[in-house]
């Protein structure tokens, strides 16, 4: 079974490692600021005991005030779990750091929410529209699309 | 003199008969080699994702059924695993069994498919595939007994199944079960030690362990390349851990592994099937669940081993009764994430076998 680690107790960890990186956590999962991910990811994936090398999914959800973005993390040495997340509150401007520099495999799914949620991801190397066609106008996935 | 080249670029689709589906490769070749690969999607995008933001619960596992439609079961069972998940519903012993064995007949269906599509890729034009269809067609059958359909069965439901298996399921599927052993020794003896499959498949694609986990890559693709990692045993769902079974792995990380995967998944899920029909209880297949489902506020994220890989479903909830979001970890798109490593360097025929060798459906890979 792939135990999913206390988010509050790595969230300490983490804290004492990267002070203020922490935006808030619960039991099932940590939220971090967006400036903070890019390190923090990259801490998860090589600390030793963490080792999370494998990064199953990511999502987003358009909540109205912010937009969440939802990683799932997974250790396929220790076989455990984490879900990390970040927030974008701003709804004209939203970026957040890509992390295919650390998982190649947010390639595509980085560029699908920018195509169907129109969050940036800064340092993708090829950030461009994935189903839709370039001309496309609006984001669909967006609570205010129609 | 030296000859003046520059690279050419050349469209392998969207609508051509080695892509399964509509599916673009836009491969830069310098003579017959290529050197840059970009894969094009989007010809098949229906915004599942958004659609079943606009149905209830239950609506949409039809939506489901149209993702992977060569495993609309798995699909099926990713997602009312995820709904039993976020609103905390129990499923009957009964249901859980039955969606173990027709989540394993799934899987061996997808995984003829998907090796017969790539015999077909290798040059062997539809002879192996029909050896496949003859064998997929009797899974049909069994699947048309249990839900009336052929192709997008719409048969599990939110705490269970829509129905009991009818008297002349078990006896059928008792049948197929001894049979198919004989089978796949039959595709062993036609096609493991084939000339033609050997030197195609063998050494070509290669995935280097640690890219394939870098990439997010699962099922056959990163088994292949020698990662003990399924889903069944690592984070078991429904009864798996009741089940005793093997994963089978590849050691040379290529194409050829990659379909001896999928042969040696194939026996392993009869070994399944057999378990299953042996323990299954009598009793009812569906839990009371009401019929306009409203989760309490939260969200939930659960997987399984489809045949294609890791399929996970992440669902929020607002107390409404229609999902607030619903979001699909498809393992078709994240497997192609390698694809572009795999070809670089070969010519455009191995081009064709790598591709193949990935298994996708554009449905799940566009949603």
């Amino acid at each position: 079974m792939t135990l999913a680690l206390a988010a509050k107790e790595v969230a300490a960890k983490l804290e004492t490692k990267f002070p203020g990186s922490i935006a808030e956590s619960n039991n099932n999962d940590i939220v971090v600021k967006s400036q903070s991910l890019f390190g923090l990811a990259s801490f998860l994936k090589t600390a030793p005991g963490l080792e999370f090398n494998y990064l199953a999914a990511i999502t987003a959800v358009d909540y109205y005030n912010y937009f969440e973005l939802v990683y799932q993390l997974t250790s396929l040495k220790h076989n455990h779990s984490l879900v990390l997340k970040t927030r974008c509150y701003d709804r004209e401007n939203a970026v957040v750091p890509s992390l295919v520099k650390l998982w190649r495999g947010a390639d595509y799914q980085e560029r699908e929410i920018y195509d169907l949620l129109g969050i940036s991801f800064t340092g993708h190397p090829n950030l461009k529209r994935i189903f839709l066609w370039s001309g496309f106008e609006g984001h669909p996935l967006r609570k205010d699309y129609l | 003199m030296a000859l003046k080249t520059e690279p050419f670029v050349l469209n392998i689709g969207p609508v051509h008969p080695s892509t399964h589906g509509v599916f673009r490769m836009r491969a830069t070749l310098d003579g017959e080699v290529i050197v840059d690969l970009e894969p094009v999607f989007g010809y098949l995008h229906r915004g599942i994702e958004k659609l079943a933001e606009e149905r209830t619960y239950t609506g949409v596992i039809p939506l489901t059924d149209r993702l992977d439609y060569l495993a609309s079961m798995s699909n099926n069972l990713a997602y009312v695993l995820t709904v039993e998940k976020l609103a905390g519903i129990a499923v009957p012993e009964r249901a859980q069994y039955l969606r173990v064995i027709i989540a394993e007949l799934q899987r061996i269906a997808g995984h003829l498919i998907a090796v017969g599509a790539f015999l077909n890729d290798c040059g062997a034009f539809f002879t192996p595939f029909l050896y496949m269809f003859r064998e997929r067609e009797k899974i049909v059958d069994l699947f048309e007994m249990v839900s009336g359909q052929r192709l997008l069965y719409n048969y599990m439901r939110i705490g269970g199944l829509s129905q009991d298996i009818p008297e002349e399921f078990l006896p059928a599927l008792d049948k197929f079960v001894q049979q198919m052993p004989g089978f796949i020794d039959e595709y062993d003896r036609f096609f493991a030690q084939n000339e033609i499959l050997l030197a195609r498949a063998k050494g070509v694609g290669i995935l280097p362990q640690e890219m394939a986990i870098n990439i997010s890559a699962s099922g056959p693709v990163l088994r292949a390349s020698g990662v003990n990692w399924d889903i069944r045993k690592a984070d078991p769902y429904s009864l798996y851990d009741r089940f005793d079974f093997d994963i089978p792995t590849g050691t040379a990380s290529d194409c050829y592994d990659r379909y001896r995967v999928r042969i040696a998944e194939m026996r392993q899920s009869l070994r399944i099937i057999r378990q299953a029909m042996e323990q299954l209880p009598s009793g009812p297949v569906k839990s009371d669940v009401p019929r306009l489902l409203r989760p309490q506020v939260g969200e939930a994220y659960a997987h399984i081993e489809a045949p294609k890989g890791d399929l996970g479903f992440y669902l929020v909830s607002d107390n409404s009764i229609a999902p607030y979001r619903c979001h699909v970890r498809a393992p078709s798109l994240i497997n192609l994430t390698a694809l572009r490593e795999m070809i670089i360097g070969w010519k455009i025929q191995d081009a064709i076998i790598i591709f193949g060798s990935i298994d996708i459906t554009m449905g799940e890979v566009d949603r």
